[in-house]
């Protein structure tokens, strides 16, 4: 029986269920969500949305600030945006990209990567990243606040800006901000380049545990461009299954609905998504860089697809269901966002004056956007009052439910040791979860302390260990 | 020859029958307030532009000057008071500045700025208010009413429609429209009233339009409330305003 406490906000909580002959035959993660948005936003005006539900999160707003407005200019009858419109939302996008990637890398993985998963808890942070390899530690802070920058020039402000509304967005960007941004770009695209480096570098040496560790086979979800392009702004959604058969491309994500249903379990208040098609059982999914980087055909600037062909060629295919696979595949799009960032920089349209438009008004939208963590569907309707009737936010976390319960079955299953929770378990648990970049890792993983609940549970409901890290 | 008085020990001029706020004003002298606005008769509800008159305690917006008296403004007590005032009236309504489109161009969050006004200090009421988005053209967010009256003047002085007027009494007193209804959609208020531009927060807003000045282009990111005539220029001149 699990209590609803881990409701309590920046705890995560993680049930062990064993079977009668003491093997973890179910795992239960159980990741504060943000639902609540979806019915106080009942009655808002639609055009004060897009600001408002970016307050989700304040790590990755930018995502939650363009889904609702993608989701808007339908309502608002902006069927095609102006070129300088679409192009400063996909900058500002990158920018996002680039810093919610960086900030996952360098300050809340890499000390589990650099130190090792049994180091000791005092050590696996950023601040010792920085006594011990000050360089990569100075990057990875530098590379976050490029990406900042990016977002202040072209939101207002670095967290919770305004510069996408529906319809386009309320400023461009003048000729001295892009030569001011490009001047550090190409140093942002080699560190970059860099950082990819050190993960590939970790799977060539540590090739079986990297692999190995909580490794589980599983459909994908992802946008992709019309031409099959890895495009994290706009695109149809591709869904693959483990062995890369397409499940359905290019689907129109207006209707969503129709291949996507949320399943409800008693004992979570985060819902299961699944492909309809494939049912509960079998039509979970992932999403986020590993999905979107494996089913992806293309990456669309040059680097970054050099660095996807090597990563698909490892091992021949090794790391694409790997959970630590996530690490290289976030790395390899944090390449492609500098690249992008600097072609985009390039761009005289950015700075053009044309910045809006609206059509025919309609009552209802679907935003989706590949945020960093994956994923993300906005749906909303909205009245002849211009009031939010009913909104449905589906977020990257709530995709990755059941692969983030299952990554951390395997692990459990790899180093649970008999009925008794120890220390070492509690880190390889962290480790796995942290690979997928949940929201709660952002929220709470912030140098290292992840308030952390472990239970074991046995066959007849019983808790037999538990294990809390404050 | 004018007239003077001494307000913070510096010398204003004034014609015969002026308030210290207007006195001030022309001098350039900010005084806090938010019911304020003169193009409108003076309300002295809200009592921000409480100064100490010789030693009394007085709205300057209501209060006449008169030669050579003593006014005192900026000190620490007056300021001290006002905060106060100024985080009652946010705890009272539910003013959420971070989703608000009025963000930088509302003279509540302004003066709160100006005030040093750092939490609202006191526990918020969050009084369960209507949003009125019946009418086309504009919506009404009696969240954001601090009950200045400005709608309810300029309605009544200028566009001589009565559209809005005050209901109910102390904690219940709430703005309501001129509609058998009380929408405002049965009303004859219009876009182009100049009640429809006066409302120094966000509780009486153009539809369709928040958020497309972006942040470093708004009102007070550019100028502190102190630096700026009390209210944007008027626009629609020549409608009659009298």
């Amino acid at each position: 029986m699990i209590e609803p406490v881990s409701r309590v906000e920046g705890h995560g909580k993680v049930t062990l269920l064993l079977d009668a002959d003491n093997r973890v035959h179910q795992v239960r993660l159980h990741i504060v969500e943000f639902r609540g948005f979806e019915k106080f936003i009942q009655g808002r005006p639609y055009w004060e949305v897009p600001v408002l539900v970016q307050r989700l999160c304040g790590i990755c707003p930018v995502s939650h600030h363009l889904a609702a407005s993608k989701a808007l200019d339908l309502i608002v009858g902006a069927k095609q945006l102006t070129p300088t419109a679409e192009k400063l939302r996909r900058l500002m996008h990158l920018g996002q990209i680039l810093q919610s990637h960086a900030l996952h890398f360098f300050h809340l993985a890499s000390p589990d990567l650099l130190f090792g998963f049994d180091a000791e808890v005092a050590q696996r942070n950023v601040v010792h990243v920085a006594a011990v390899a000050p360089e990569v530690a100075r990057k990875g802070v530098l590379l976050r606040k490029y990406g900042q920058e990016i977002i202040r020039h072209t939101a207002g402000k670095r967290v919770h800006g305004t510069g996408s509304v529906p319809g386009g967005v309320n400023k461009n960007l003048t000729r001295a901000e892009r030569v001011a941004l490009l001047g550090e770009i190409d140093a942002i695209v080699e560190w970059s380049r860099e950082a990819v480096g050190i993960v590939r570098g970790l799977f060539e040496k540590h090739a079986r545990l990297y692999e190995s560790f909580g490794r589980f086979e599983s459909n994908r979800l992802g946008l992709v461009r019309a031409d099959g392009a890895l495009d994290l702004y706009h695109g149809g959604l591709r869904a693959t299954d483990a062995q890369g058969k397409t499940l359905f491309d290019h689907a129109d994500y207006q209707h969503y609905y129709e291949l996507i249903h949320e399943e409800v379990k008693p004992w979570s208040y985060m819902k299961f998504p699944f492909i309809v098609e494939q049912g509960t059982e079998a039509g979970w999914y992932r999403v986020g860089p590993l999905a979107r980087v494996a089913q992806c055909d293309f990456i669309p600037t040059g680097l970054a697809e050099a660095e996807r062909r090597a990563f698909l060629g490892f091992d021949n295919g090794a790391a694409l269901s790997a959970p630590l696979g996530y690490h290289w595949a976030r790395m390899i799009e944090m390449l492609h966002a500098a690249e992008g960032i600097k072609e985009l920089l390039l761009d005289n349209d950015l700075s053009g004056g044309d910045l809006i438009v609206r059509g025919e008004r309609q009552l209802r939208g679907v935003g989706v956007i590949e945020a960093p963590r994956g994923t993300l569907i906005h749906h909303y309707r909205v009245n002849e009052d211009d009031q939010i009737v009913s909104a449905n936010l589906i977020v990257s976390t709530t995709h990755n439910n059941q692969a983030m319960n299952t990554a951390v079955r395997e692990v459990a299953r790899q180093y649970l040791d008999g009925r008794t929770l120890t220390e070492g378990l509690l880190n390889h648990i962290e480790v796995a979860i942290r690979a997928f970049d949940p929201c709660l890792s952002c929220a709470t993983h912030a140098l290292g302390k992840m308030p952390l609940e472990l239970e074991l549970v046995d066959a007849g409901g019983a808790v037999i260990d538990r294990l809390v890290r404050g | 020859m004018s007239k003077t008085f001494t307000l913070d020990g510096k010398v204003i001029p004034f014609e015969e029958g002026e308030t210290i706020m207007e006195a001030a004003t022309a001098a350039g002298v900010y005084i806090p307030h938010l019911c304020h606005h003169p193009e409108f008769k003076p309300h002295g509800s809200c009592k921000l532009c409480t100064v100490s008159i010789g030693g009394r305690l007085g709205a300057a917006c209501t209060n006449r000057a008169e030669e050579g008296m003593k006014v005192e403004s900026e000190t620490e007590a007056l300021n001290a008071d006002r905060r106060s005032l100024v985080q009652m009236l946010f705890v009272e309504g539910n003013h959420v500045c971070p989703s608000c489109e009025k963000s930088g161009n509302c003279q509540l969050q302004a003066v709160g700025y100006h005030l040093g006004m750092l939490t609202p200090h006191f526990p918020h009421f969050y009084p369960a208010r209507d949003v009125d988005a019946s009418h086309p053209d504009m919506l009404l967010e009696r969240n954001r009413c601090i009950l200045c009256e400005l709608c309810v003047r300029a309605s009544r002085d200028v566009d001589g429609k009565n559209v809005f007027g005050i209901g109910g009494r102390g904690i219940r007193a709430r703005l309501i429209v001129n509609a058998a209804t009380g929408r405002l959609a049965d009303t004859d208020f219009s876009v182009t009233d100049r009640a429809a531009e006066v409302c120094p927060t966000g509780a009486i807003i153009r539809k369709r339009y928040g958020f497309t000045v972006p942040i470093g282009k708004r009102l007070y990111d550019r100028h502190s409330i102190a630096e700026l005539p009390p209210l944007p220029a008027k626009r629609g001149e020549g409608r009659g305003e009298g």
